[in-house]
C-alpha cells in the first residue's frame, strides 16, 4: 500500500522535454559588456544613429544603478561580463529571404517544439514569429496580415521598415531608467517581436512569438512592442523554452504594450524556460519587465500568464490605466517545483477616471519551491471612482515548499474601491484519497485538483493554449507526488 | 452456494500503536446486504477506511481476501478499479473540478482496467441521464465542482449517484445516513435498494437502526471493541432499537 505522506514528500525527477540543443554553427560576440559591445550589436543590425545613442545612454545609466535585492529570491551574483550578448545562427549566405531559405535545422527545432513554421504545417489561425537566441528566424502569415494593414515582424525589421513607429513608442511605457534589468535590456536588446494594429482593425488570428535560447553562455534580451491604434484588437501569445544546461542563463526581456482609444490587447504567456534540475543546478533567470499603457479612453489590456519554467522568475506584468474608463486585468498561474523560485505579480496604476482592474493570481508550490505574489494597486488622486478587485490564492503540495504574499495598496482618492482576497490551502491527502478511491491514480488526482484550482485563469487563455497550459502544468508537477 | 466477494479473517489493525480492530471476521457473498452496527469508537469506520485503502492504518494480523486477491496489497485506486467503492461519511470538496468530468474520468479508469473501451462525452452523458433519475438528484449538481457548496444531504446523494454510475462489486456505505433528514434518507435508501444486484454486495455501516427500515439487510452484525460480537437477521436491528446496545453487549 503506498503511503500518501511519503509520496507527497518525494521529490521530483521530471524530465524537461525541451532540453535538447540544436547543433547549428553560431556566431556569438565574445563574453563581455562595454560600449563597444553595444556599438557592435547596433552595427550588426544596421541601426540608425538615434537607436545606437539610445542604447548607449541606457548603458551609461545602467552602470550607475545598483543591482536590486528587494525581491524574495536567492541567487549568486551575476557576472555580467561573462555573458555573450549577441548570438545568432551563422547565416548560410545572406539573410534568408523566406522560410524556404532558413537553415532546416532551425525549422526542425521549432517542429520538435511543436511550432511548425513551414507553410503547409502551420498552426491553423496562429501567426508565429520565431526567435532563436538573438535573432528572429522567421515570421509566418505576414502577407495575410499586411492586407489588413497589420504589421507583425521581428523588432529588427521594424527598426528598418517602420522606424517612425519604433522611435515614437520605444521606451514610452518602460523607459530605460525604469529599473536595472530594463536599463540593461535597453542597452543590449537584440531582437523580439513588433506588432502594430491599425485603427479599427480586429486582428483575425492569434499572434504569437516563440522564444528559444540555444547557445551556451548567452543571454537573451528581447524587446517586444505592441501598439493597438484606436479601436484595434489583438490577442498575442508568447512561449519560451531553452536547453538543459548546468550553468544559469539570463533572460531579461522588456515588453511594452500601448493601447489607444477603445482598443484591446490581450497578452498571454506560457513560460517554460528550463527550470534547472532537482538540486537547483542550472536553469534560466527570467528577469522581465512587462508593462502596458492604457493610453486612450475605454482601452483594455489583459495579461494572462502561466509560469512553469525558469530557475528564478521575477516579473510583474503591469497596467498603467491612464485613459478614462480603461481596464487592466492580470490572470496568473505560477508553479514552482524542486528548487524553483518565483517572485511575480502585477502593478495596477489607476490614473484615469472610472478605471477598473482585476487581479487573479494562483500560486502553486511543490518540492522545495518558493512562490511569492507581489502586487501593487495604486489609485492616484485623479482616478475618480477607480475599482480594483484582487484575489490571490496559494496552494502547497508537500511540506518543504513555501508561499508568500506581498500586497501593496496605495489609495489617494476616497471614491476608490479596492478589494483584496487571499487564501492558502494545502493540497489535501483527503482530496487525493477521495480521487484514488474512485480509481484515479495519485498523479492524475493532483493534476485534476491543481487544474481545478487554476480554472479561473485557464479560461482566460486562448482555447488551444489553455489545453497546452493544462498539459504543461501536469508535466511541471510530475513526480511532485506519487 | 453464492460466491464470496469479501472474506476478512482475524483482522487486527490500528493507528500509531493503538489497536482498533482486534480479530475482526466477516464473509460477504454475492447478492448479500450486510449491516454493520455499533457504538461510536467500536471500529466501524476504521474497517471501512482499511478496506478502501486509506493511508495511516497499520494491519498487524489477519487477511482480507477480495475476489481471490489479497486486498491489502492493492493501492486504493487499484481497489476501486477492481470494484470496491466507499461512500464517504464526509465527502471532500474539490474546488474547480467539475463533477461530471471527475466521474467520467473515474468510470473510464475502471473500464480501461477491465479492457473495455472508454466512453466518450456523449455516451457518458446518456448514462448519467439514466442514473440521475434513480436518485432524484438535481442535474445542476453535476455541473458544479465536486461537492463544493453542497448541503450535507446533497453530498450523500451525490455519493450514491457515483455508486450508481461506477457499479461496484462491493459497495461500502460509511454512515451514509448521518446528517440526513427522513426524506433524504428515504431517497438515499431507495437508490441503494435499486442498485442491489445479484452479482454484487453491500456493506452498510450505520449507528442507527432507522436506515435499516428502508434498506433491508440479509445480515446484521453488532460490533464492539474491534470485533463482531453478535450476528443475526434483520430482527437484530429491531432488538437493538428496543433495548439499546448495552443489552446486547451484556449478553
Amino acid at each position: 500500500m503506498s503511503t500518501a505522506t511519503d509520496t507527497i514528500e518525494d521529490l521530483v525527477k521530471t524530465e524537461y522535454k525541451y532540453g535538447f540543443v540544436t547543433d547549428v554553427e553560431t556566431e556569438s560576440t565574445p563574453p563581455g559588456l562595454s560600449e563597444e559591445t553595444i556599438r557592435h550589436i547596433s552595427a550588426k543590425k544596421n541601426e540608425p544613429a538615434w537607436l545606437t545613442d539610445w542604447r548607449i545612454k541606457a548603458f551609461q545609466y545602467w552602470q550607475k544603478m545598483p543591482e536590486p535585492t528587494w525581491q524574495f529570491v536567492k541567487y549568486p551574483p551575476i557576472d555580467f561580463q561573462a555573458i555573450s550578448y549577441f548570438s545568432q545562427p551563422k547565416p548560410k549566405a545572406n539573410a534568408p529571404k523566406s522560410l524556404d531559405e532558413v537553415d532546416p535545422k532551425l525549422l526542425e527545432t521549432y517542429e520538435k517544439l511543436g511550432i511548425p513554421l513551414r507553410e503547409r504545417e502551420r498552426l491553423a489561425g496562429v501567426a508565429v514569429d520565431a526567435i532563436f537566441d538573438s535573432v528572429s528566424v522567421g515570421t509566418t502569415y505576414r502577407e495575410d496580415l499586411a492586407k489588413k494593414g497589420i504589421i507583425f515582424c521581428s523588432f529588427s525589421e521594424a527598426v528598418q521598415e517602420h522606424p517612425e513607429l519604433v522611435k515614437k513608442y520605444l521606451g514610452s511605457v518602460v523607459p530605460y531608467t525604469d529599473n536595472y534589468y530594463a536599463a540593461l535590456n535597453s542597452a543590449v536588446f537584440t531582437d523580439g517581436s513588433f506588432c502594430y494594429i491599425p485603427k479599427g482593425v480586429r486582428c483575425p488570428m492569434e499572434l504569437s512569438t516563440y522564444f528559444r535560447i540555444n547557445a551556451a553562455k548567452s543571454g537573451q534580451f528581447e524587446r517586444t512592442l505592441i501598439i493597438a491604434d484606436d479601436g484595434g484588437k489583438v490577442s498575442y501569445l508568447e512561449g519560451c523554452t531553452a536547453p538543459m544546461r548546468d550553468e544559469n542563463q539570463l533572460h531579461a526581456a522588456v515588453v511594452e504594450l500601448v493601447a489607444l482609444e477603445s482598443s484591446e490587447i490581450k497578452y498571454s504567456t506560457v513560460q517554460n524556460w528550463y527550470p534547472g534540475d532537482e538540486n537547483g543546478v542550472g536553469g534560466i533567470y527570467n528577469f522581465v519587465t512587462k508593462r502596458g499603457l492604457c493610453k486612450g479612453k475605454n482601452s483594455r489590456i489583459t495579461w494572462t500568464q502561466v509560469e512553469t519554467g525558469s530557475a528564478i522568475t521575477w516579473k510583474y506584468p503591469s497596467c498603467v490605466l491612464l485613459g478614462d474608463n480603461s481596464k487592466g486585468e492580470f490572470y496568473s498561474v505560477a508553479v514552482v517545483n524542486n528548487m524553483q523560485q518565483a517572485d511575480t505579480g502585477t502593478k495596477m496604476i489607476h490614473i484615469g477616471k472610472n478605471t477598473k482592474s482585476t487581479i487573479v493570481s494562483k500560486g502553486i508550490s511543490a518540492g522545495r519551491g518558493q512562490n511569492s505574489y507581489r502586487g501593487l494597486v495604486k489609485i492616484q488622486k485623479t482616478a475618480e471612482n477607480a475599482r480594483n478587485f484582487s484575489q490571490c490564492d496559494s496552494m502547497l503540495i508537500g511540506s518543504k515548499c513555501g508561499a508568500h504574499t506581498f500586497p501593496y495598496i496605495e489609495v489617494k482618492n476616497t471614491t476608490a474601491s479596492v478589494e483584496h482576497e487571499a487564501s492558502t490551502s494545502k493540497i489535501g491527502e483527503d482530496q487525493i484519497f477521495y480521487c484514488n478511491s474512485r480509481g484515479l491514480a495519485t498523479q492524475d488526482a493532483v493534476n485534476m485538483i491543481v487544474n481545478g484550482f487554476c480554472k479561473e485563469v485557464f479560461k482566460e487563455l486562448p482555447m488551444e493554449f489553455a489545453v497546452e497550459a493544462q498539459k504543461l502544468l501536469g508535466v511541471s508537477l510530475e513526480g511532485s507526488v506519487g | 452456494m453464492s460466491k464470496p466477494i469479501l472474506e476478512i479473517k482475524n483482522l487486527h489493525a490500528g493507528v500509531e500503536n493503538k489497536q482498533i480492530l482486534k480479530g475482526f471476521n466477516l464473509t460477504i457473498n454475492e447478492s448479500e446486504v450486510h449491516a454493520l452496527m455499533g457504538l461510536n469508537g467500536s471500529g466501524k469506520s476504521t474497517l471501512a477506511a482499511i478496506l478502501a485503502g486509506r493511508d495511516g492504518y497499520e494491519v498487524t494480523e489477519g487477511t482480507v481476501n477480495y475476489l481471490g486477491k489479497d486486498l491489502l496489497e492493492l493501492d486504493p485506486e487499484e481497489r476501486a478499479r477492481e470494484g470496491v467503492f466507499l461512500a464517504f461519511q464526509y465527502p471532500v470538496e474539490i474546488p474547480g473540478v467539475n463533477s461530471t468530468y471527475f466521474l467520467k474520468a473515474a468510470l473510464n479508469e475502471i473500464r480501461k482496467h477491465h479492457g473495455l473501451q472508454e466512453l466518450d462525452a456523449i455516451e457518458f452523458l446518456a448514462l448519467v441521464k439514466d442514473k440521475i433519475k434513480l436518485l432524484e438528484l438535481n442535474e445542476d449538481l453535476l455541473k458544479r465542482s465536486i461537492n463544493e457548496g453542497f448541503s450535507g444531504g446533497e453530498k450523500k446523494r451525490a455519493e450514491i449517484f457515483q455508486m450508481a454510475v461506477l457499479e461496484p462489486k462491493l459497495a461500502i456505505l460509511d454512515e451514509t445516513d448521518s446528517g440526513l433528514d427522513i426524506d433524504a434518507l428515504k431517497v438515499v435508501a431507495g437508490g441503494v435498494n435499486k442498485l442491489r444486484r445479484t452479482d454484487s454486495a453491500q456493506l452498510v455501516i450505520t449507528h442507527y437502526q432507522r436506515l435499516l427500515n428502508h434498506i433491508v439487510p440479509d445480515f446484521v452484525h453488532v460490533m464492539a471493541d474491534g470485533k463482531i460480537v453478535k450476528t443475526g437477521g434483520k430482527e437484530l436491528a429491531l432488538e437493538l432499537e428496543a433495548g439499546g446496545y448495552e443489552a446486547i453487549l451484556k449478553q
